[in-house]
């Protein structure tokens, strides 16, 4: 196998990786090649929709997965499918939306894949009704730092299991994922949305579609301050009963990035336009659709390479969650820091998580995440600082997904299961074979016992 | 008429997978043929779950040229099997040793030829016969620069494929009397495991790319193309260079 040099990036293109890279296109290759020799560990890399550094591996190896993305066995009668890793969510849509079944749950764009779904154990829009990708997952099979093949489920060695769910590739290489397909009506969904005055009717409005709605996400406008702070827009939406005549299932078309945007494209004035014409774009009284379920789930896939617009210099993603008892409190301070930075963030997200994930490292609990881009400038790696300090004093953590930029100290103290994740790491991979540039930067594997 | 059927021979490589699942995506079924039996009965699942076609494997191996009348046999079996729809070919198997290999083991000079040229005679010869009868069909075999000009790095192997290159030419001139087209598609770089991390690469397509032109070439029944197309401006000048000049270099 040829090891190829080569720079990758996370999606936010802040943190660069010099590696040495592989892409092997069967399983067993993949297996051969864990059991080589690497001076700074291998990590699995899928299509680098996380924004930080959690698949890159500096001065080390990477196994890219894009090419392991067969499609291995589907069961039409309950929807259980086994693949390979590098299968996308846009492979699924594709092949199972026209037979009526969809993926349980997916990311906000369709091109990560399955096996980056695990790792992150990522969460959609259907939290509250369906918990995370780990919670449909029947079983794994994962090439372990040493390379051995092993098959982890709930009841086989379930501690290795639950690792892996949310483990940012630190277990080893995940080669097949066996989970089940939701069964769906139609390939629409009937969206509404409404706009929310201010912070206090947004979670009030949130809390009531936890409850009641199949889909529910908020839009909220960054640069909005004082008593509008907090504003936008709630969407919340059901699978529509049929598709409305003449949409078909086929795939969104879409556009592309050709260049990356000069610097100053995006400034405070723009966004603060493009912000507006969001909240303005739907009626006071509200609204009712009927969408594609890709358009809906997918806003940004329209556009191929977006985060181009943001520049050479690229952008930093901040999520957090905090727990319900202190979400009110806790974003009003999140929302005041970021607005006094005036970091200019396009439309920031808010939603609501149903409950903690099956992985050790999984970032889901009950309560409200918040996700917003900022523009690589100087001084907002201060700002994300504070945001970071703000969740914790509230009890909450932050989306390792989306981060490039926490510390050791502060993601211990968010992520309680660290303990139980060293131990199975210990035990799995005592000389540290399996690295990345965020298990360095968090120390994620701790001092060497 | 019921949808045709694409024979791939060699389809564990990467454009010959891609080209099961571009050919399936349109609704052809597949007969997937090769020597990796365990990649090709995963590449079949891969290829039916994605398409909902009719997907059968078949073990093939260039080399072993007297199995291959019951390969045909067995081929022809299936794709009557799948429906009345005709039977295609797409012809991707080859065998390219580093030229130093060879140089060392002259045997492997035989191996080369035997995989990439006289298998591919062997086969295609026994297939022409059927494709005749049906009367339509379309051929499209995997040919290659490196047949267009004797080089030192791999003419071994680009002599195989200058072989397939004349006789793909005779093949198409017997067939199209019968209604079936032959076309010569001449990779340049592919992204394949083949050219990964091949230092000084430039416009590397992709195998989809690939496969895709393959089909509208088969669908015009097109003769011979290049593909990415600017690799025949490449060669015409290759093929150009005086012998006298041409042997000095070393490209
Ligand atoms: C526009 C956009 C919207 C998003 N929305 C959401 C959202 O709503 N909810 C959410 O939860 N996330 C969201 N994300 C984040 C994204 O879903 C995750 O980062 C996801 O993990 C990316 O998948 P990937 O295949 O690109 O993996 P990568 O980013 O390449 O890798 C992610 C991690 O997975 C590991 N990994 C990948 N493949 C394997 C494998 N086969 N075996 C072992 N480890 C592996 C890597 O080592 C790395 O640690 C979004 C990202 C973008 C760009």
């Amino acid at each position: 196998m040829t090891w190829k040099t080569m720079t990758l990036t996370g999606w936010g293109r802040t943190r660069r990786a010099e590696v040495a890279a592989c892409r092997p296109e069967r399983a067993p290759a993949a297996v051969r090649l864990l059991q080589g020799r690497f001076d700074r560990g291998i990590l699995a890399y899928g299509l680098g929709r996380s924004y930080g550094d959690a698949p890159l591996n500096d001065g080390g190896h990477v196994l890219l997965t894009e090419r392991l993305n067969r499609m291995v066995s589907f069961d039409p009668d309950d929807g259980t499918l086994v693949c390979e890793a590098g299968v996308t969510f846009d492979d699924l849509f594709a092949a199972f939306l026209p037979r009526g079944f969809m993926p349980p749950t997916s990311p906000g764009t369709s091109f990560a894949t399955v096996g980056g779904a695990v790792a992150n154990d990522v969460h959609g829009k259907n939290h509250d009704r369906v918990g995370s990708f780990g919670d449909h997952v029947l079983w794994l099979d994962l090439v372990l730092p040493s390379g051995e093949q092993v098959r982890v489920s709930p009841t086989e060695r379930p501690d290795l299991f639950a690792a892996t769910i949310g483990g940012v590739g630190l277990t080893g290489v995940i080669l097949h994922v066996c989970f089940r397909l939701r069964r769906v009506a139609s390939a629409s969904v009937e969206v509404r949305e409404r706009r929310m005055p201010d912070l206090d009717g947004f979670m009030a409005g949130l809390a009531e579609a936890r409850e009641t709605a199949g889909y529910s996400v908020g839009w909220i406008d960054g640069m909005a301050r004082g008593a509008a702070m907090g504003r936008g827009i709630l969407e919340t939406a059901e699978t529509a009963p049929t598709d409305p005549a003449g949409t078909a299932a086929k795939a969104p078309r879409k556009r592309a990035v050709p260049v990356d945007l000069p610097g100053f494209a995006l400034n405070p004035f723009s966004i603060n336009l493009f912000n507006q014409a969001y909240y303005r774009r739907v009626p006071a009284a509200g609204r009712t659709r009927t969408l594609p379920v890709r358009q809906f789930l997918y806003p940004l896939d329209a556009i191929h390479d977006w985060n181009r617009i943001y520049g050479k210099r690229g952008f930093y993603q901040f999520q957090n969650v905090v727990p319900d008892a202190e979400a009110p409190a806790a974003l009003r301070k999140l929302l005041e820091a970021i607005s006094d930075a005036r970091a200019g963030s396009f439309l920031a997200v808010l939603k609501t998580l149903g409950g903690e994930g099956r992985g050790h490292l999984s970032f889901p609990m009950r309560g409200y995440t918040l996700a917003l881009d900022f523009p690589r400038r100087d001084g907002v790696e201060d700002l994300l600082a504070r945001l970071a300090a703000i969740t914790l004093d509230h009890g909450g953590r932050v989306y390792l997904a989306k981060d490039a930029v926490l510390d050791p100290a502060g993601f211990a103290r968010m992520y309680p299961r660290l303990g139980e994740f060293r131990q199975v790491l210990d035990s799995i991979d005592p000389d540290r074979r399996i690295q990345s540039d965020l298990s360095r930067r968090l120390d994620i594997r701790g001092a060497v016992a | 008429m019921s949808a045709p059927t694409w024979l791939v021979l060699g389809a564990s490589s990467s454009i010959a997978r891609a080209f099961a699942l571009e050919a399936a995506a349109q609704g052809c079924n597949v007969i997937l043929a090769g020597r990796d039996r365990d990649d090709l009965d995963h590449g079949a699942s891969d290829v039916r779950i994605r398409h909902n076609v009719a997907v059968a494997v078949v073990d093939f191996d260039a080399e072993v040229v007297d199995t291959h009348d019951a390969f045909v046999g067995e081929v022809t079996g299936l794709s009557t099997g799948f429906g009345t729809g005709p039977l295609n070919v797409f012809l991707a198997f080859g065998l390219m040793p580093d030229q130093s290999a060879i140089d060392g083991d002259p045997d492997q000079a035989q191996r080369t030829i035997m995989a990439t040229y006289a298998g591919a005679v062997s086969v295609l010869h026994r297939l022409a016969p059927i494709l005749e009868k049906q009367g339509s069909g379309h051929v499209v075999a995997l040919g290659s620069v490196a047949g267009d000009r004797g080089r030192i790095k791999n003419y071994v192997y680009g002599s195989a494929k200058a072989g397939l290159h004349a006789y793909l030419q005779g093949l198409r001139n017997r067939l199209f009397r019968s209604g079936v087209t032959v076309t010569t598609v001449k990779p340049g770089f592919i992204d394949t495991t083949m050219t990964w991390g091949m230092p000084g690469l430039f416009l590397v397509a992709s195998p989809q790319a690939c496969a895709r032109a393959c089909l509208r070439y088969a669908a015009k029944g097109a003769e011979v193309r290049y593909f990415p197309a600017f690799w025949w401006i490449i060669m015409t000048i290759i093929r150009s260079i005086p012998e006298p000049i041409f042997k000095r270099l070393s490209i």
